[in-house]
């Protein structure tokens, strides 16, 4: 088997007995990448030859490392010191990254060498990769369709193996919507489960960083390294760290896994529901008891979540101005001049849109219809889910109400795009943790072959339980093994 | 919603393709977050944030931080270990 197809697992197996050299896993990632990457576009940048030198200079001290010698791939919106950060927007073309984020700290201690940034929506809006600066990614199943957003990248490089593992980042279903479409895994910590230090903010009630990877024990052993406090990141949790290996196989038996009727109405297609029905029915089967929940505000969580993250993202995008760094137009007749064509130039349309949606419904006079309104829809959401974990351990929804979408699609009617994250969007609002993991296939598409992911949602800080999950409903089916087209 | 007043105070300049555009555009997604208004949220308190936010405190010491010139790295003009504006003030 070429090493580019291994699991993070399998690939740690083969450095720690030296059967493989760092460097070994880079050349045959550069192989890949170089076949694959002409029809994917999964990356913004590679730098192989400093990831070259970072593998060279691992001590066999690094090697014995939990990720000792694993290359992962980073989504362009974590900063990464010396290389390129440009959240595929044009206003931060050439900035060059002063730090290292947390995370990025973190998997360097662990002995991960960070490679390659990750494409994704312009500042992480979006559901489809296409508000890229750099032009979009395509879905490894389907090279006419999206992979998913807005870390679509980071999904599309582990599907195709041109990534062993990835980080992305999620803010209203980033991570688990993109690995469902393109059929790997993907896992959004609980809020403040892991620091936001060195991630450019969207949203920051919301953000969170988590892992894509191949299998369920591939994110617990991603999750494992970043997770913990950070005294930089004020909303980091000092939660303490669990051991998420230890449990990881103690199956399903004598847990009870609530599903939601409000996640199987209006919208979803047929087969997309029959495959989750059933996963559901597979984990009946391997002894977990499923019980009928009600989450009754449901249909109230994409239209908050539309208010709640254009606000804060317009607060946040403020600081994109021309001044400190990114680029500046030459040309401004006086200061605010400057700003106003510097944003217009940098920002896409969506940034754009959202900026305005932001703006107006915090401006004098809508902010009590718009804004304060969603924070108490808000609060509503977070009572459905608590209630909801007073009768079940984790809850069992469909990621998406559709497989993967064609490329073009939807970019012209962006209420048709935010649909696509009507089921993630609730567990950033609650602030609890998902994970979204493959779980068949709807005969869709160019080859007939497009993934569907099963979501799992969980109590804050109970990303243990869904691991558990994941890995039994995971290794007791087959979904793992299934390749791409482009393989 | 009045989509060149409002870019404004966002300090974004649009083209007159992109107000037309965005204005319907926005329109329809303001319709379908109207279906807030349908809720009672009588004596609901408002969520600002998903986990408990309180202030967190440190020592007041100096600790190390970025070198000026690492800060100024991505400055689009510098000069003199500042950052080159245009006048604000005639």
């Amino acid at each position: 088997m070429e090493l580019f197809f291994e699991t993070l697992t399998g690939l740690r197996e083969k450095l720690a007995t030296k059967k493989v050299s760092p460097t070994e896993v880079l050349d045959a990632l550069k192989k890949r990448v170089e076949a694959v990457e002409p029809s994917i576009r999964a990356f913004n940048h590679i730098d192989w030859e400093t990831a070259r030198a970072e593998a060279a200079a691992l001590t066999p001290e690094d090697l014995a490392k939990p990720l000792g010698g694993v290359p992962v791939a980073i989504k362009d919106v974590m900063a990464v010191k010396g290389q390129p950060l440009t959240c595929s927007s044009r206003i931060l073309k050439g900035f060059v990254s002063p730090y290292d984020a947390c995370v990025i700290e973190k998997l360097r201690a662990a002995g991960a060498i960070p490679l390659g940034r990750a494409n994704m929506d312009e500042f992480a809006m979006g559901s489809s990769t296409e508000n890229s600066a750099d032009g979009p990614t395509h879905n490894p199943w389907d090279t006419g369709r999206i992979p998913g957003g807005s870390s679509g990248g980071s999904a599309a490089c582990v599907s195709a193996d041109e990534a062993i593992v990835a980080l992305g980042s999620d803010t209203g279903g980033s991570i688990r919507q993109p690995a469902a479409l393109c059929g790997c895994v993907g896992l959004k910590p609980t809020y403040g489960r892991v620091s936001r230090y060195g991630l450019v903010a969207f949203a920051s009630s919301l953000d969170q960083i988590g892992p894509l990877s191949k299998t369920v024990e591939d994110s617990a052993r991603i999750l494992q390294v970043i997770a913990g406090h950070d005294a930089r990141d004020n909303t980091s949790a000092a939660e303490p760290v669990p051991d998420y290996l230890s449990g990881l196989n103690q199956g399903v038996k004598g847990l009870k896994l609530g599903v939601p009727k409000e996640y199987f109405i209006h919208g979803i297609d047929p087969e997309v529901e029959k495959i989750i029905r059933d996963a559901i029915q597979h984990l009946s089967d391997l002894g977990a008891e499923i019980v009928d929940i009600s989450l009754p505000h449901t249909n109230y969580a994409l239209a908050s979540y539309y208010i709640v993250a254009p606000a804060e993202a317009s607060a946040n995008l403020a600081r994109f101005d021309g001044v400190r760094y990114g680029a500046r137009v030459k040309d401004g007749k006086d200061v605010i001049d400057t700003y106003c064509r510097t944003r217009e130039k940098g920002f896409g349309s969506e940034v754009k849109r959202r900026i305005i949606l932001g703006t107006y419904v915090l401006s004098s006079g809508y902010y009590d219809a718009y804004y304060l309104r969603a924070q108490k829809v808000r609060t509503l959401i977070r009572r459905d889910f608590s209630e909801a974990f007073g009768k079940c351990d984790a809850i069992l929804t469909p990621t998406t109400p559709t497989p993967a979408f064609k490329i073009g699609e939807k970019t012209e009617d962006p209420m048709q795009m935010y649909l696509a994250d009507v089921f993630t969007i609730a567990v950033n609002m609650a602030g609890i943790c998902g994970l979204s993991l493959p779980c068949g296939f709807a005969a869709q598409g160019k080859h007939g072959r497009l993934p569907v992911g099963l979501q799992i949602i969980g109590k804050a800080f109970d990303e243990a339980t869904l691991l558990r999950v994941g890995q039994a409903y995971e290794q007791s089916t087959e979904w793992r093994k299934e390749r791409p087209a482009c393989a | 919603m009045d989509v060149s007043y409002v870019a404004h105070l966002a300090r974004l300049a649009l083209s007159q393709d992109e107000i037309t555009r965005f204005q319907s555009q926005l329109s329809g997604v303001l319709e379908h977050v109207g279906q807030m208004q349908k809720l009672d949220v009588e004596g609901i308190e408002p969520t600002a944030h998903a986990s408990p936010v309180y202030n967190v405190f440190r020592e007041d010491v100096e600790l190390p931080s970025l070198p000026v010139e690492d800060a100024l790295k991505n400055a689009p003009q510098q000069a003199n270990n500042l950052i080159i504006m245009p006048k604000i003030v005639e």
